[in-house]
C-alpha cells in the first residue's frame, strides 16, 4: 500500500510554485514564463488524487491571484479547469510514457492559454504577442524534469518517514 | 423500467460530481466580475498584504542578492570610473537648476502678482521598485515602502525620465503602482508647444501611450513633447509623460487620434521617486508663508 506523500511536500512545492510566479524573468522571456502552478497541481492530481481536489486548485488559484495581481479569480478559473480534466483522464494520463504525457500536459496548458485568452478577451485587456503561445512549449520540455525532481522528493520524504 | 430507474440514477450522480466544479467555477466567475467592474481585487490585496509580502520578498531575494554581490565586487577602476560620471552628471544637472531656479522665482513673482497663492514646494521620496514580476499583461509595479514610510493612494510617481504613473494600493511595507501604460490610466496632458490640453491613455503595452478624441483643428504634430498639465490635481504640472510619435484621424473621420512614447523609463530602473502634492491647490485664504506661525 502506497502511503499518500505527506501535506508539507505538497503544500511547499505550492509555494514555491507561486514565489516562481512572480520571480522576475528578462523581459524577452516574461510573456513565455511556464505555467509552473498548474503543472504542479497537474502532477499532485496524478500521484496524490486523495490530498488534492478541485478546491486545493480553486485556493492555490486564488493564491495566485492575489500575488501576481491578476484579476482576482481568473487563475482559480484556469485551475479548476484544468484539475476536472486531469481529474478525468488521471487513469491513462499516469500510465503514458514520459514523453507521451508530457505532451498530454503541452495541450492541457495551451488549453488554459485559450481560456486565459477568452478571459483576457472579455475583460477587455491589450492582445498578446504570438510569444504567448509558446509558453506551453516551454511546459512541455519542463515537464519530464519536474515529473523525475518530485519523484525523487517523494522518495525520499517517504524513506525518511 | 429498471432501465429507465438506472438512468436516471447515473444522471443524478454525475450531476452531483459535477456539482463542486459548477459551484468552484460560477465563484470564480462571480470574482473576476466583481473585480473587474468593482475594482474589488485590490482591496482584498491590501488587506492580505501580510500574507504576499513574504512571498514577493523571497522572490526579489535573487536579484537583490545579484545586485548586492556586483557592488561588492565592483572593481575599483570601474567605480572610480563610475564615480566621475556621476560627478559630471551632477555638475551639469546643478548648472541647470540654476538656472531653472532663476526661471522659478519668477514664475512664483508672477503668481504672486496674479495673486495667487499655489507655490512650488516639491516633496519627494525616493523608493525602490521590488525586483518581481507581476502579470505581464497588467502593467503594474511593486514598490519596496508602504503606509509605514509614509506612501498614500494616488500618489504621483516619476522617474529621470517623466511621469510614470501612480500608487493604486497601499500595505503596510509594500504598494503597487499603477503605471502609465495600463489600460486603465488615464493622465491629463499638456501640448508643450502649442498648450493644447488632452489626455493620454494607456494601451497596455509598454512603449506606447495614446491620446483620442482630439479635434480636428487642433495644434498637434509628430515629435511634440507631452507634459502634465495638473488638471486633477493628482499629478504636477509640468513633468513630462510623452513624445507625439505619430497623428492619424479616428475611424469616425471627426477626430483624430495620437500616438505617443511614454518619457518614463518603464523597463525596471531600480529606483522611482514618489511626489507627495501636499500643498495646498486651492488658490484661497491667506499666503502660505503667513498662515505659519
Amino acid at each position: 500500500m502506497i502511503r499518500p506523500p505527506t501535506g508539507w511536500l505538497i503544500y511547499g512545492s505550492f509555494a514555491l510554485g507561486l514565489v516562481f510566479a512572480v520571480l522576475p524573468l528578462p523581459a524577452v522571456l516574461q510573456s513565455v514564463r511556464p505555467y509552473l502552478l498548474a503543472m504542479l497541481l497537474a502532477y499532485w492530481l496524478m500521484e496524490a488524487p486523495s490530498r488534492v481536489g478541485l478546491g486545493t486548485a480553486f485556493v492555490v488559484g486564488l493564491c495566485a491571484d492575489i500575488l501576481t495581481a491578476s484579476l482576482l479569480g481568473e487563475q482559480a478559473f484556469r485551475l479548476v479547469v484544468l484539475t476536472y480534466i486531469v481529474q478525468h483522464f488521471r487513469a491513462r494520463l499516469r500510465f503514458f510514457p514520459l514523453w507521451q504525457q508530457a505532451v498530454a500536459i503541452g495541450l492541457l496548458l495551451l488549453n488554459d492559454r485559450i481560456i486565459s485568452w477568452l478571459i483576457h478577451l472579455f475583460a477587455g485587456s491589450p492582445s498578446h504577442g504570438w510569444m504567448y503561445w509558446l509558453a506551453p512549449l516551454l511546459g512541455v520540455l519542463l515537464w519530464p524534469w519536474l515529473y523525475v525532481l518530485l519523484d525523487l522528493a517523494r522518495l525520499r520524504a517517504r524513506e525518511r518517514s | 423500467m429498471a432501465y429507465a430507474g438506472k438512468k436516471s440514477n447515473r444522471l443524478s450522480e454525475s450531476a452531483l460530481t459535477a456539482l463542486p466544479l459548477v459551484f468552484l467555477l460560477g465563484l470564480s466567475m462571480a470574482l473576476m466580475v466583481a473585480d473587474q467592474r468593482m475594482g474589488y481585487g485590490s482591496l482584498v490585496r491590501q488587506n492580505l498584504s501580510i500574507v504576499t509580502e513574504p512571498f514577493w520578498w523571497i522572490a526579489s531575494a535573487p536579484m537583490r542578492l545579484f545586485r548586492g554581490g556586483r557592488d561588492e565586487l565592483a572593481l575599483r577602476s570601474q567605480l572610480q570610473a563610475d564615480n566621475l560620471q556621476r560627478r559630471k552628471d551632477l555638475e551639469i544637472a546643478i548648472a541647470r537648476i540654476h538656472q531653472l531656479k532663476a526661471v522659478a522665482d519668477e514664475n512664483q513673482r508672477l503668481r504672486r502678482l496674479l495673486g495667487g497663492t499655489r507655490g512650488y514646494s516639491l516633496n519627494v521620496q525616493m523608493v525602490s521598485i521590488l525586483d518581481i514580476d507581476l502579470d505581464p499583461f497588467r502593467q503594474r509595479l511593486v514598490l519596496d515602502a508602504g503606509s509605514e514610510s509614509g506612501v498614500v493612494l494616488g500618489q504621483a510617481l516619476i522617474d529621470s525620465g517623466g511621469v510614470l504613473g501612480q500608487v493604486v494600493e497601499v500595505g503596510k511595507n509594500r504598494s503597487t503602482a499603477l503605471l502609465v501604460t495600463d489600460p486603465d490610466h488615464a493622465v491629463p496632458v499638456q501640448v508643450a508647444r502649442s498648450g493644447l490640453r488632452t489626455i493620454a491613455y494607456g494601451t497596455g503595452q509598454s512603449d506606447r501611450l495614446v491620446l483620442p478624441n482630439i479635434p480636428q483643428s487642433a495644434d498637434v504634430r509628430r515629435g511634440d513633447v507631452l507634459i502634465t498639465s495638473g488638471i486633477g490635481g493628482r499629478f504636477p504640472a509640468g513633468f513630462p509623460v510623452g513624445t507625439i510619435t505619430g497623428v492619424q484621424p479616428d475611424k469616425l473621420r471627426l477626430f483624430v487620434t495620437a500616438d505617443a512614447t511614454p518619457a518614463a523609463h518603464l523597463d525596471r530602473g531600480n529606483e522611482v521617486l514618489l511626489i507627495s502634492n501636499r500643498a495646498p491647490v486651492i488658490d484661497v485664504g491667506p499666503p502660505a508663508r503667513e498662515a505659519q506661525p
